[in-house]
């Protein structure tokens, strides 16, 4: 039977604020555990929330970028349930008020370019909980070196600098049809995060996080299965296109026996590259949500919103249309720039120094240059540098090259004054050390020689030794004259702008 | 006289023209306290060795005249409300060792004009009751007739300032659990508005009707105690930025031409005559004086205490969670996780907590949720509204307090029984607004019987001065008679 998946996902995004949702403790990382905390996000008796506003900025920020309806009125309310991460028993979450209703992300298919709508059901703000470290029964010994108290069942310490931190949490419409589409929607989302300044958004740190709800139904069918299958524990784009294809062939096979399937979680085992069933549906938890007494009501008032609204920083669509503008890029190449804001940020710095030469006369072109300048740098930004970057697992914010001097290289390997293949040795040597191109060069010796004068005696030292070559040249044509070129360039060190050899040897050939 | 009988204005004054030292007034608490406490069983924890240093610096400040009218005053606190690096246990095994780790926003505030915290006092377990017997650690006894109950669920805190163990006490109230207990003792006692004091460090038990007041021995007490405590604070988002006006200057205001609305619903069947009769001639005092009696009503008033048993519960099932073993307080080693929570609770919580935490987290589970807690909270609507009401066309309300006096320790081991107690209390509590319990007369056997008066959102002021204006007319002075 042909069947078709029907997936939504739920996505936490830790958003980047100063301080953690509702307390003064520092909104941030750390090696060492339960620094980041205060008695408020370690649930101490007789603490109170104190809503953070910055959060619900960024969050109303998401919301407007993702088209979302934003509540006028909004609330906080408790949810209930016991776990040692959740200090106080209960989750401040939002039930039926979230701040961001109905919206939509419109995702770019990075294969075939095709567009495609998928609607958010809702994104509302919440508290992260603690992380729980657990030691089994085979590790005798906790961190300050005591025995275990309950040895035999092993024991697990838990870590608060997590709890608190605020969370907002994306559930889309199940309107993802493939693992596929699922990836490039959360790495879209991701995207978006990133251009909002709203959350760093890394998978691997757990800043975003993705749950599925997937199910088959017949291909052709618009109703939707009357069971859902929950996986949980994706840590990366990787394992959840891989989670949600094992899923997809999983139930199909089951579904193909005429077999039923029933409601359940399961959990991504990474290593062994299957699903495995947590626990079913039918134990589901009743998290007796009710409003949350300790906090006012939100009123989001328009002003407000209309502010947040006018300020919002350019999103990647419309950073696309831009690119495509005013850079004249390929629809290619700038789908691949403005999909990681970094390297984006970076080659529009690095365009800012072409045209800061532009205005200072350092350099002269027409818009016809400026658009071969820009390809130029755009193909060495998504080339080389891009590969650099990712050798090493790092953004562009973190090398060591200016983008003055990426921009100074670019000027010169389109003055010819450096080789493309020699470029490359002077990039890697900038990535290295961070040392201006000029320099680097001159130290390595790979200055591409243009000087006519020079070039001129090596053809005429070629024409003299090369006799035979020139008459073929003269009657044969190309491939004889290649040989005379090779040859100056050899006389060259392989250093002569190849466009001037061919040129001089044109003229000097002409005159024989 | 004795010095720990003092109320604040007289110990102020004796300590601004030092002829008295805060560390002699404070001594005169602690002895009391070492002499009666063990009858009585008001204080939990006396902080003699902190409150002595404390006198010294206050000496200090008062050498410097840099004294305000607080300063060198010993207090005792509910034990429900945070001290740093004192235990706080809300009367409760489950916290017996707890230490806390900061102020409660009152006790910073207070700090400002530099009391003496005498120590923390007992009270029902997490504040669930109106007796203090569901304290872990043996009921308070009425200092007017020890086999019979301080009231509560600030038993202690009212107890120990009518035995004079202390010059004023702190309190938090829920539906009454300030105001019932200083009737039983024949104290004043302030519930003030929701919203007008910062619960921050008041370990919560209902968020949405807890509130942090004050037990004193005269009106006068109550406006110079509860000035420093009122006003917004940036822990507490449900404070509200509202005028804290100079509580003192209503003192010095009669009550002529103020209207008094009588609700009829207070004055029902189980009404003990005795108590009727006071409140009456209460009204009667208050007409004397000029006041003008209104008869009103609030015709939701009799569904408080069904609305109350709901809401509350539901609250305190998710406040008391995080009680659960793990980071502080008592933990019983179980095999598995649920068995740490369930053994350490189990043990933990008293009888009345665990019955709480039972019916709130049934109201407020999926399927019930809409016929219990919502029409609970619509209940409260109506109740705020008639409150709302009333005040159009009255400045005050003037109910009992409670339906009887003091009952026997034992007496009311009914749990509905004991809710009934909030019968006159509670409504306040629901719509938000002040009470102020202030002693009206004694039973024939001598025991105190307090008048509540109820005033619109942030008027304490006219609770005050109506308070005062009884108060000074009355010219009661209920002392209970202890020997050590």
């Amino acid at each position: 039977m042909n069947f078709e998946p029907v997936i939504g996902l739920e996505v936490h995004v830790q958003l980047k604020t100063e301080s953690k949702m509702f307390c003064r403790s520092k909104n941030a990382e750390s090696d060492q555990a339960n620094v980041h905390i205060c008695e408020v996000c370690t649930g101490q008796p007789g603490v109170l929330p104190v809503i953070n506003r910055e959060a619900i900025r960024k969050t109303v920020q998401v919301g407007l970028a993702l088209n979302c309806e934003i509540a006028e009125y909004s609330k906080f309310d408790r949810k209930n349930y016991f776990y040692p991460d959740l200090p106080k028993g209960y989750q401040i979450s939002q039930f039926d008020m979230p701040i961001n209703g109905k919206g939509q992300l419109t995702i770019t298919m990075t294969m075939t370019g095709e567009k495609k709508t998928i609607g958010i059901t809702r994104a509302h703000l919440e508290e992260d909980a603690g992380k729980l470290i657990h030691y089994d029964n085979n590790d005798d010994n906790d961190r300050s070196g005591q025995k275990s108290k309950v040895k035999s069942h092993g024991y697990s310490l838990v870590d608060y600098n997590r709890a608190g931190v605020p969370l907002l949490e994306i559930v889309s419409e199940p309107e993802i049809k493939s693992a596929d589409e699922a990836k490039i929607y959360l790495q879209q989302l991701q995207n978006m995060m990133r251009y909002l300044g709203a959350s760093d958004a890394d998978m691997e740190k757990g800043h975003l996080r993705c749950d599925a709800n997937i199910s088959l139904r017949e291909s052709g069918e618009s109703g939707f299965p009357e069971y859902k299958v929950e996986v949980k524990n994706m840590n990366s784009f990787k394992a959840v296109s891989n989670a949600l294809n094992y899923e997809i062939q999983r139930q199909a096979k089951v579904l193909d026996r005429g077999e039923v399937l029933a409601s359940e979680t399961r959990g991504w085992v990474e290593d062994k590259g299957i699903t495995v069933l947590q626990r079913s549906k039918e134990e589901s938890q009743d998290y007796r949500y009710f409003p949350e007494p300790d906090l006012p009501v939100l009123h989001l008032t328009e002003a407000w919103v209309s502010e947040i609204k006018r300020t919002l920083p350019e999103l990647p669509a419309a950073r696309l249309e831009r690119f495509l503008r005013e850079f004249k890029l390929t629809p290619a190449d700038a789908q691949t720039l403005i999909g990681n804001k970094d390297l984006a940020d970076y080659f529009e710095q690095v365009v800012s120094e072409f045209d800061a030469w532009v205005e200072a006369e350092d350099l002269k072109f027409n818009i016809d240059d400026r658009t071969e300048y820009l390809k130029l740098a755009a193909n060495w930004v998504l080339g080389q540098f891009l590969s650099l970057l990712n050798a090493k697992v790092v953004g562009a914010k973190e090398s060591k090259i200016t983008p003055e001097n990426f921009a100074e290289l670019i000027k010169l390997i389109a003055e010819a004054r450096v080789s493309q293949l020699s470029a490359k040795d002077v990039l890697n040597k900038m990535f290295e050390t961070g040392g201006d191109p000029s320099n680097i060069l001159d130290e390595l010796g790979l200055a591409q020689v243009s000087d006519e004068a020079v070039i001129v005696a090596a053809v005429k030292k070629v024409i003299k030794e090369n006799p035979k070559a020139v008459a073929d040249a003269k009657t044969k044509g190309p491939k004889a004259f290649g040989f005379l070129v090779g040859q100056t360039m050899k006389e060259l060190k392989g250093k002569g702008n190849p466009q001037v050899i061919n040129e001089l040897l044109k003229d000097e050939l002409r005159k024989i | 006289m004795k010095l720990n009988e003092l109320t604040i204005k007289e110990a102020s004054e004796k300590l601004a023209k030092k002829e008295i030292s805060s560390v002699e007034l404070t001594q005169a608490c602690i002895d009391r306290v070492k002499k009666v406490d063990p009858k009585l069983n008001a204080f939990l924890f006396l902080a003699e060795q902190s409150a002595m240093l404390a006198a010294k610096e206050a000496d200090k400040q008062i050498a410097n005249n840099a004294n305000t009218f607080l300063t060198g005053i010993p207090y005792a606190v509910k034990d429900n409300i945070l001290v740093k690096g004192t235990k706080t246990t809300a009367a409760s095994k489950i916290l017996e060792n707890y230490e806390s780790t900061y102020d409660a926003t009152v006790i910073k505030r207070l700090s400002q004009a530099a009391p003496v915290m005498l120590g923390k006092t007992n009270l029902d377990e997490f504040a669930m009751g109106a007796s203090t017997e569901n304290s872990a650690f043996g009921p308070t006894r009425n200092p007017f007739d020890l086999e019979r109950v301080a009231g509560g669920s600030s038993g202690g805190s009212a107890a120990a300032v009518a035995a004079d163990e202390a010059i004023f006490a702190l309190g938090s109230d829920t539906a009454g659990s300030i105001r019932q207990p200083a009737s039983f003792c024949g104290v004043v006692g302030l519930k003030p508005t929701y919203g007008r004091v910062s619960r921050y460090g008041l370990i919560a038990m209902c968020s949405s009707l807890d509130q942090i007041g004050v037990l004193t021995k005269t009106v006068e007490d109550t406006a110079i105690s509860f000035q420093l405590l009122a006003g917004q604070d940036e822990f507490d988002t449900t404070t509200l930025p509202k005028h804290v006006p100079d509580y003192t200057r209503s003192l010095n205001l009669d009550v002529r031409g103020v209207k008094i609305g009588i609700p009829k619903e207070f004055f029902i069947e189980g009404l003990d005559q005795e108590v009727r009769n006071i409140i009456q001639s209460a009204i009667k005092q208050f007409e004397t004086l000029g006041a003008e009696i209104i008869e009103t009503s609030l015709p939701n008033v009799p569904y408080s205490v069904a609305a109350y048993y709901i809401i509350t519960p539901v609250e305190i099932s998710a406040n008391l969670s995080r009680f659960d073993g793990i980071r502080y307080g008592l933990s019983v080693a179980g095999k598995s996780l649920d068995e740490v929570y369930f053994k350490s609770r189990s043990k933990g919580f008293g009888a009345e907590v665990k019955r709480r935490i039972m019916i709130g987290s049934y109201a407020s589970s999926a399927g019930y949720f809409d016929a219990y807690y919502k029409k609970a909270k619509q209940i409260q609507t109506l109740i705020r509204d008639d409150f709302t009401k009333a005040f159009e066309k009255v400045d005050l309300l003037l109910t009992p307090v409670s339906p009887h006096a003091a009952f026997k320790i034992g007496e009311k081991a009914d749990p509905l029984a004991m809710y009934l107690e909030d019968v006159f209390t509670g409504p306040l509590n629901l719509a938000g607004v002040p009470g102020l319990s202030v002693p009206a007369g004694a039973t024939e056997s001598g025991l105190p019987v307090n008048l509540q008066l109820v005033a619109p959102h942030f008027q304490e002021e006219k609770l005050i001065q109506a308070g005062h204006a009884f108060e000074q007319a009355l010219g009661l002075k209920l002392k209970p008679r202890l020997t050590g």
